[in-house]
């Protein structure tokens, strides 16, 4: 179990290091997925910890894992989702763009019909 | 050193090398693929902590479904992402910063925690015969904290629906189309021909068994999805439009039959997502069969994006 | 040390009635939606009202144990004096929004499905669950949960009608809040692997300062600081918050950012009470004065309206921290002075805010464009609208009569109470700024128009007086009397009775 909380730890740090360096917004994301993973393997081992009254490890922190690892994927989703979008407009997805919000010319609003 | 040690010590340094593979990588696709190699051996990782159920959802989502998604999105726009990489100094400086928080959390997790750890395996057991259930993680899922189940049902079909937002005005409503326009090659046609039959059965048999061994409705629903999606993707038949009736049924009635159940169980059993005696553990296999079919469609429509093509007359 | 509490299902259905409605809006779509909003949006506010006349009547909190399961085990919902405010304000300005946005957001008859109209409906009702989940959730995992629901919420409303610019701000709002939840998540781990619990209550009375509750507090707060663009975190925000639409922009300023905040406030004063420490607060608030000056600063600078309004945000955000020193490791009467003053900080920010979207949205509209240089004349054409921007203005920079004066002003006299006059000098430099930027903007709106004036477009008279009626409310906040409210003190738990223990 010391082997897994490290492993955990380690992950994280990768994860971090990923998502920080990288420049392409899909590593970004790939890197969230490994950090996310080490934080729920860190739910597993206060799981693991708290094995008790006969069952190998606490079922309390497994269900926070499993809505977990379900809340990463939508997060993933979507995000991979605005990403094809802005491949799809603009031909790269790079997030370097200084935003020209201040500088382009306002957009019109939703007009109402 | 015993034999389990071994195992456990060459299975982390497995699993941290191919992390490492999947963050210092030079493509996209090879990243992508390394991290779907990386989910299957941390379902390993989860085993060896006496967590089955996770194992499982690891493999199904984390890895499976999620990869899936990936590898879509790698293989459309990953050979056209060049981009920098940051100079030496910003990378020599993220890395040691890190390092400290890698090791501040090794530390916090090997010498802060507390002995005996605190744990809620006790409660959870002794109230386990009162819910009809076997598996105690279902219990916790569909009984003592049904309300973070049922939110967080919600927040997967609000995913759907922002995903499906970014459809130009055009074509809502409209189809979505998986993958590059390619024709599909001769060995995924024969796979998806041959796997969906199989996949379905374990994905029943998932769901049926999830209430008292390890299982239920996230696992079997995923495995559905992922079925669904190789068919998909062999271009064996198209994915209904968004604006489908039945689609919206199918995403949207586990959710709400979880919500009716939960309401039922305020006018009945004197409690929002409480159940009347002895009806516990039908109503939840009820609600899980539901939410079965709804997390299917919710992760194969999630993998699929937002409509690309006008829907049909 | 928690006083006596009561039975209600109201704090479920202030949940449960948004998120079921949005799910049936999903279901039946079409012209249906707009149906479901009218009956759904009042409703709400019903059960915003009765939540509020109850605990207002009572006098102490109202509590859910959900499914009957007790907490360590279960989950229960709490909806103290500040919950019941906060959800109804949340319910006012969302109804507000929902009248604006009808006309903008409307499905055509007998036309197939439109996508901005239903999406639009459903997010509302979405951000609306969310925020109820937060204001009562009593469960560290549970608060995950409704965060990632108001995120996944909001990101979808930036890109709503927006240009690739926008879908860029929405994905950098995404990396943001995610990097936000993954901290979050961290520090909830450690919490529960050192005391067993994850309901607030709970843990107040477990929780001891050592360490490990140290690194999870700070993991905690520095996730939801990036979730309220707090400085220096702030840099998602004005692009994400401009390039929605306008009732979009309402929402997302004025109580989006506010949940994060409130679960910051939750953390520090009620689930681990005695852990904030002098330099904790002081930090917190330091890094609030320089969100007032940079943001005030930075939005003096803007060339388009809505990028000045959005970083206006950043700043008035930067006030609700002062809640740490002067509430928190402080004493009474002080104490109560200041936890009124910061509430009344974030409700009336929030009708002015909304307000203030809502005129820049119209102005946009009959104009076709939002550069500030070029808003001559539109006082004259649109002069409720510009009415309503400067009443609204008047609450940020704090003059009387408004709430943001009562909210400042209590603040101030907390400060000085305390001896904390630094605190003081920034709410008062504060409001200088905001001052300075407001006139600039209602200075150029009276000006006459120029000689290459553009035609505009007619805008929606009752649109207009939507707005002005969202101003108002805020000015309305300033006849709170000018004393610490009981309402706010309802189940607020008392620090030193508990550091006496």
């Amino acid at each position: 179990m010391t082997i897994f909380a490290a492993c955990a730890a380690l992950l994280m740090g990768l994860g971090l290091f990923g998502l920080i360096t990288n420049p392409q917004p899909l590593r970004k994301i790939v890197a969230f997925n490994i950090l996310g993973s080490g934080v729920f393997l860190l739910f597993g081992i206060v799981a693991r910890r708290g094995a008790a009254a006969g069952v190998g490890a606490d079922p309390v922190p497994q269900a926070l894992v499993i809505t977990g690892i379900v809340v990463a994927f939508a997060a993933t989703a979507m995000a991979v989702a605005l990403l094809l979008r802005l491949f799809a407009d603009r031909g790269d997805t790079r997030l370097d763009h200084e935003s020209a919000a201040g500088t382009e010319p306002a957009r019109d609003d939703c007009r109402p019909p | 050193m015993t034999s389990a040690l071994a195992f456990d010590l060459a299975l982390a340094a497995l699993v941290l090398a191919i992390a490492t593979l999947t963050i210092a990588a030079r493509e996209a696709m090879s990243a992508v693929i390394s991290f779907i190699a990386y989910g299957l051996l941390l379902s390993l990782a989860w085993v060896r902590l006496r967590a089955p159920d996770v194992a499982l959802t690891e493999a199904a989502i984390g890895a499976g479904v999620t990869g899936l998604l990936l590898l879509g999105a790698a293989a459309t726009i990953g050979h056209r992402q060049a981009g920098a990489a940051p100079p030496l100094a910003l990378m020599l400086a993220a890395g040691l910063a890190c390092a400290l928080v890698a090791s501040g959390l090794a530390a916090t997790t090997l010498v802060l925690l507390p002995e005996p750890a605190p744990t809620l395996a006790p409660p959870a057991m002794a109230s386990l015969a009162t819910t009809g259930l076997g598996n105690p993680v279902t219990a916790v899922l569909f009984v003592y904290r049904a309300l973070d189940t049922l939110l967080e049902k919600v927040v997967l079909v609000l995913a759907l629906l922002g995903v499906w937002s970014l459809a130009p005005d055009r074509v809502w409503g409209g189809v979505a189309r998986l993958g590059p326009d390619a024709p599909p090659r001769a060995m995924l046609v024969f796979l998806a021909q041959l796997l969906p039959p199989v996949g379905m059965l374990i994905a029943i048999y998932m769901f049926w068994t999830g209430a008292d061994h390890p299982g239920g409705a996230f696992q079997g629903g995923a495995i559905l999805a992922a079925m669904w999606l190789i068919v998909l993707t062999a271009r064996l038949a198209d994915m209904p439009a968004t604006s489908h009736p039945g689609l919206r049924l199918l995403v949207l009635a586990g959710p709400m039959l979880f919500a009716a159940i939960g309401f039922a169980g305020w006018a009945l059993a004197d409690a929002f997502l409480a159940y009347p005696e002895g009806y516990a553990k039908p109503l939840i296999i009820l609600a899980e069969a539901g939410l079965t079919l709804s997390i299917a469609a919710t992760l194969a429509c999630l993998v699929a994006g937002p409509a690309t093509r006008t829907p049909p007359p | 040390m928690t006083d006596a509490a009561s039975q209600s299902v109201l704090p479920v259905l202030g949940i449960m009635l948004p998120a079921t409605g949005m799910l049936l809006m999903l279901l039946v779509g079409g012209r249906y939606v707009e149906w479901l909003a009218l009956v759904l949006l009042p409703a709400g506010l019903a059960v915003a009202a009765a939540i509020f006349a109850a605990v207002w009547r009572e006098g102490h909190t109202l509590i859910y144990v959900v499914g009957g399961w007790q907490p360590p085990l279960g989950i229960a919902l709490r909806a103290d004096g500040l919950s019941a405010a906060m959800m109804l304000v949340t319910a006012v300005i969302i109804c507000a929004t929902g009248l604006f946005a009808g006309p903008q957001f409307s499905q055509p008859r007998g036309r197939p499905e439109r996508r901005a109209p239903l999406v639009f409906w459903t997010l509302l009702l979405a951000i609306w669950a969310a925020l109820n989940a937060v204001v009562v959730g009593a469960d560290l995992f549970n608060l995950y949960v409704a965060l990632e629901l108001l995120t996944f919420a909001a990101v979808p409303l930036v890109a709503l009608t927006g240009g690739t610019e926008t879908i860029e701000a929405a994905l950098r709002y995404l990396l943001f809040a995610l990097l936000g939840s993954v901290s979050y998540l961290i520090g909830t781990v450690l919490l529960f692997a050192a005391y067993g619990t994850l309901d607030i209550a709970l843990l107040s009375a477990r929780v001891r300062p050592e360490p490990i509750s140290w690194i999870a507090a700070s993991l905690m707060t520095i996730g939801l600081i990036a979730k309220t663009a707090l400085f220096p975190l702030h840099l998602w925000l004005p692009p994400a918050h401009a390039g929605a639409p306008a009732p979009g922009s309402a929402v997302l300023s004025a109580l989006v950012v506010k949940g994060s905040f409130f679960l910051i406030v939750r953390l520090w004063f009620d689930a681990m009470p005695g852990l904030l420490n002098l330099a904790a607060a002081q930090l917190l608030a330091g890094l609030g004065a320089a969100a007032i000056l940079l943001g005030s600063i930075l939005a003096l600078r803007q060339s388009r309206l809505k990028l000045l309004i959005a970083y206006s945000t950043v700043a008035q955000v930067g006030y609700l921290f002062l809640i740490f020193p002067l509430a928190g490791a402080a004493s009474e009467p002080a104490s109560s002075i200041a936890w009124t003053g910061g509430w009344l900080q974030l409700f009336s920010h929030a009708f002015a805010k909304a307000a203030m979207f809502m005129a820049a949205g119209l102005i946009a509209e009959a104009l076709g464009h939002d550069r500030i240089a070029e808003l001559g004349g539109i006082a004259r054409r649109l002069p409720i609208s510009t009415l309503a921007f400067a009443l609204a203005g008047l609450s940020l920079m704090g003059v009387p009569p408004s709430g943001g004066f009562v909210a400042k002003w209590l603040l101030l006299l907390a400060s000085v109470m305390q001896g904390q006059w630094w605190w003081a000098a920034v709410i008062l430099l504060g409001g200088v700024l905001a001052g300075a930027y407001v006139l600039i903007v209602v200075g150029k709106a009276l000006a006459p128009a120029g000689a290459a004036a553009a035609p505009t477009a007619p805008v929606s008279r009752r649109r207009e007086v939507v707005a002005l009626t969202v101003a108002l409310g805020a000015v309305l906040l300033g006849l709170v009397p000018l004393q610490p409210s009981e309402l706010l003190q309802i189940g607020r738990l008392d620090v030193h009775a508990l550091a006496a223990r």
